[in-house]
């Protein structure tokens, strides 16, 4: 039976086609959540997809985190479920509390649609373990609210625990602090990133297919589990 | 029934972009004088009575504001 892995759609999501067809070419069934549904249809992982969810009226991610389906999300993520956040999902998850930081609008005001480098800084997260230590893969940014801050201390915790998890590559696009680009849970299950893997599964339709590679490591994940 | 204004200001150690460039265009504009301008949110609330200062509080903190960017006051403007 193959891994079943939810994408969540609230008001406002755009992402969710192209994370729906990453799970799928990852060999995961993709589930569709719906932001007013109370449970997990039975998921074993949840993506957060980006877009707008709500307009990002308010501030960018707040609304959505309270959102009814986020309660169950919340839930199992604590206990040990994969959660990905991307782009507003990112937003989202560090407004449920999941991941510390926030996100604010970009240095430099733009909006910025582009295919970015990052560097794979930690492979031991359920959406990172195919990938190398310290590989460089290429997949698309595009977002206006990208700009990763948190507490020095806060920071500095990041840092030492090994929690950075994406940093940009060739100069840092937004002003995020430490050029972070994506980071993780202290367990490892919950990573959120800025940058959109579910948009580089394949040469074709995206820059790479270096994103594949976090749907992939959610489906070892979960047959280990 | 009573108003209460909350304000949103990015905390002094967050970069605020968006001030930023208000400064930057103010000063093109033709505006001297101007040493800094700081964006924020100002959100004015009709409450019944049954809303106290500590519901206040956690509407402020944990929805209108972020702690981890921002500031937050309250104000009753007349109750």
């Amino acid at each position: 039976m193959s891994a079943r892995i939810g994408v969540i759609t609230f008001p406002g999501t755009l992402d969710d086609g192209d994370a729906a067809r990453a799970v799928r070419y990852a060999d995961a069934e993709a589930v569709p959540l719906w932001h007013a549904d109370e449970n997990l249809h039975d998921v074993d992982a949840v993506v957060v997809p980006g877009g707008f969810s709500y307009g990002d009226y308010l501030r960018a991610g707040v609304i959505a985190r309270f959102a009814p389906v986020m309660t169950p999300v919340i839930e199992a993520a604590r206990a040990g479920m994969p959660v990905l956040g991307i782009c507003n999902g990112f937003q989202i998850l560090c407004e449920a509390g999941l991941l510390p930081g926030a996100m604010i609008r970009n240095q430099g005001l733009h909006f910025i649609c582009r295919d970015q480098w990052l560097r794979v800084e930690n492979t031991g997260t359920a959406w990172t373990s195919r990938y190398e230590q310290g590989a460089e893969i290429l997949i698309p940014m595009k977002n206006i609210d990208g700009c990763y801050v948190a507490e020095q201390s806060t920071l500095d915790e990041l840092e030492a625990e090994g929690r950075v998890v994406f940093r940009y590559v060739g100069g840092n696009p937004n002003g995020s602090r430490n050029d972070i680009a994506g980071i993780r849970s202290e367990n490892g299950r919950v990573v959120g990133l800025m940058p959109h893997p579910e948009h580089a599964i394949d040469a074709l339709t995206g820059p790479s297919d270096d994103g594949l590679g976090m749907f992939y490591s959610a489906v070892d994940a979960l047959i280990k589990a | 029934m009573a108003r209460v204004v909350v304000d949103v200001m990015p905390k002094p150690e967050i970069l605020d972009p968006q001030g930023q460039a208000a400064l930057g265009a103010a000063g093109r504009l033709g505006f001297t004088g101007i040493k800094e301008i700081r964006q924020g949110k100002h959100f004015e609330i009709e409450v019944d009575d049954t809303v106290d200062d500590a519901t206040l509080e956690k509407i402020a903190e944990g929805f209108l504001a972020n702690p981890v960017i921002e500031q937050w006051t309250i104000t009753r403007v007349d109750a």
